[in-house]
């Protein structure tokens, strides 16, 4: 019984983070046709800025509350410089290519920005601990539960929501859906598909960085984090539909569960099952669960 | 040429060389598939099994013969690719490279987790024999080694050339430009793009095979992601037009990362990164296009 709970709330956790860097990969999967390598280096930088943000933070001894709302802002911010000098400076050069070839540009982009990282930050490692210690703890009958988790599992659901409710009922939501329908009837609305395409991209780098940013508490903040979450972020995405954002989040729940299933039953299995997973998806669904034929697809 | 080239060179080239070559053979399997549309981020599936192979029979079986291990590590990958075949072939683009990305990742999921084979670490490989002759030095070894890679890297590309110029072959770009009309010329797109991907995975696993013996150890990362990663960016840097740009491409990578590596160690990935994005918004086709040109001119010269 308590491993059934505790593989529950492990699941919950790792599918919140993994939602949170899948889902900006979605959206712009969704919008724009690009499977984004890059993807990981904003998770990689958002996880960077969070742990100087909350190094700067601890140095000067402000009060814990604001430390992880700096820590956020920091991150968010560095996505969306990073993101507006990616689409402008030069994936805009690289629209109307195959999708295969996209991929490339974002893959050469994502060798070049592991680099950068080490440019800027050094080869050391960061930790940034301290919102996570600064949180507490909750126990439920004998299990400890960290503050920190809950939360993440809450911002996670928060999110999810944003998304869907943005999505369908803003104004900005439905000149994207009507430009994932079909971007040149859309243009010829008058929508302004390169604009859209700009905040798109800025909005997934943003939320590429706010995974890291919430996870660097977590984790120790080193090189090749973003190597690792590409291609988590990937299994989720196509398990659950690229492009489609209830998949994102089942996508999320499902390898999250699983992972955390094989952890405590059957260790040896923690990365196979994962993959496994999105093979099995995969084969049974070559689109993804939430994605079919026609072009209804975020 | 370049066996005599061999001889003469100083050890640190023909080790580079002997990776570069093995690493060109998954190169020329993925440039097979690119013909036809196809890009794969998983062939480091193939390439692993066919390293495993050779390591594991030498440790199982006790065998050295590097003849032997290199058949042993092709038909062992070639197996792979002829089950996943009757899977991938079904797919196309985007889901293509990611049902093969997820195949190899399980693969490395596996192998890390797996204490017998040594986890992360891999586990080392036996010096390998020739056909009964045992080099007794260490640059005797990786010239026969380097000799090895060259006759199969022949062997390959005279093999890969004829399926180029065979009708399976030169169906290829009509399949990346419409499938519906290859089938209606009476053509089975699925078992053509079966074979496709059978031989991108033999290739792959001589490669890995004779990558394996070369560096005389093994480890999971042979299948992660980024190895499969470093084979695109060479199919792009090569392109698809020429068997030839396929070796030359992977003799240029091997150098340039090394270069890159011991004048700027900070720098290498930023300037791969920067000769990947060059290659694809200024070279397309890629290196191979400008052999083709160059072939076109000297045969257009009145002679």
């Amino acid at each position: 019984m308590l491993t059934a709970f505790a593989i529950l709330t492990d699941g919950l956790v790792y599918a919140a983070y993994l939602f949170m860097v899948a889902i900006g990969l979605t959206l712009i999967f969704g919008v724009m046709r690009i499977l984004n390598v890059a993807h990981g280096s904003f998770y990689a930088f958002g996880a960077y800025g969070a742990a100087t943000a909350v190094g700067i933070y601890t140095t000067l001894g402000l009060p814990d509350a604001m430390g992880f709302l700096l820590m956020v802002a920091a991150a968010m911010a560095v996505g969306v410089v990073l993101g507006l000098i990616l689409e402008r400076g030069l994936l805009r050069f690289a629209y109307g290519k195959d999708e295969v070839i996209v991929v490339l540009v974002t893959y050469a982009v994502f060798l070049m920005l592991e680099d950068v990282i080490v440019l800027i930050w050094g080869p050391g490692s960061y930790g940034a601990y301290q919102p996570m210690i600064a949180a507490g703890n909750t126990e439920v009958g004998d299990l400890v539960l960290s503050n920190y988790d809950i939360g993440l599992v809450l911002i996670a659901a928060a999110l999810a929501a944003l998304a869907t409710w943005s999505l369908h009922f803003t104004r900005y939501g439905r000149i994207l859906t009507a430009v994932i329908f079909d971007r040149e009837i859309a243009a010829a609305f008058g929508i302004n598909v390169t604009v859209v395409y700009t905040v798109t991209f800025i909005i997934g780098a943003a939320l590429g960085a706010l995974g890291g940013a919430v996870m660097a508490p977590k984790i120790a903040v080193t090189l090749g984090i973003g190597v690792e979450v590409i291609v988590l972020a990937f299994a989720v995405v196509a398990i659950g539909g690229m492009g489609s954002i209830e998949g994102a989040l089942v996508g999320a729940l499902i390898v999250g569960l699983c992972r955390a299933a094989a952890v405590h039953l059957v260790p040896q299995i923690e990365l196979f099952v994962i993959y496994g997973v999105m093979a099995l998806v995969l084969i049974l669904r070559p689109h993804g669960l939430f994605v079919r034929a026609q072009p209804r697809k975020i | 040429m370049a066996a005599v080239a061999g001889a003469l060179a100083p050890d640190w080239i023909v080790s580079l060389a002997t990776i570069a070559f093995a690493n060109a053979l998954a190169v020329l399997g993925l440039v097979v598939m690119w013909r036809a549309g196809l890009i794969s981020f998983g062939q480091a599936l193939y390439y692993c099994v066919g390293a495993y192979a050779v390591a594991l029979t030498g440790r199982w079986a006790g065998i050295t013969d590097a003849f032997i291990l290199v058949l042993l590590g092709g038909v062992a990958s070639w197996l792979i690719a002829a089950i996943v075949g009757f899977l991938l072939a079904r797919y196309r683009e985007i889901f293509f490279a990611m049902l093969s990305l997820a195949l190899s990742m399980i693969l490395y999921g596996g192998l890390v987790k797996t204490e017998s084979l040594g986890s992360t670490d891999g586990f080392s490989i036996s010096t390998p024999t020739f056909a009964g002759y045992a080099p007794h030095s260490a640059a005797m070894l990786q010239l026969s080694l380097y000799w090895l890679t060259l006759l199969v890297c022949f062997l390959a590309a005279l093999g890969v050339g004829a399926y180029f110029r065979s009708v399976a072959g030169s169906l290829a770009a009509p399949i990346r430009d419409n499938e519906i009309r290859v089938e209606f010329l009476g053509a089975s797109v699925t078992r053509l793009i079966h074979v496709k991907v059978m031989i991108a995975g033999l290739l792959a696993g001589i490669g890995g095979a004779l990558a394996a013996l070369a560096i005389g150890h093994v480890d999971p990362n042979m299948a992660y992601w980024t190895t499969s990663g470093g084979f695109v960016f060479v199919t792009v840097l090569a392109g698809s037009s020429s068997v030839a740009a396929a070796f030359i491409g992977s003799l240029l990578f091997e150098s340039l990362r090394s270069a890159a590596f011991d004048l700027m160690p900070g720098l290498w990935q930023i300037t791969l990164g920067s000769v990947l994005l060059v290659t694809i918004m200024f070279l397309p086709e890629g290196l191979g296009s400008i052999l083709v040109r160059l072939r076109r001119r000297s045969s257009a010269k009145p002679s």
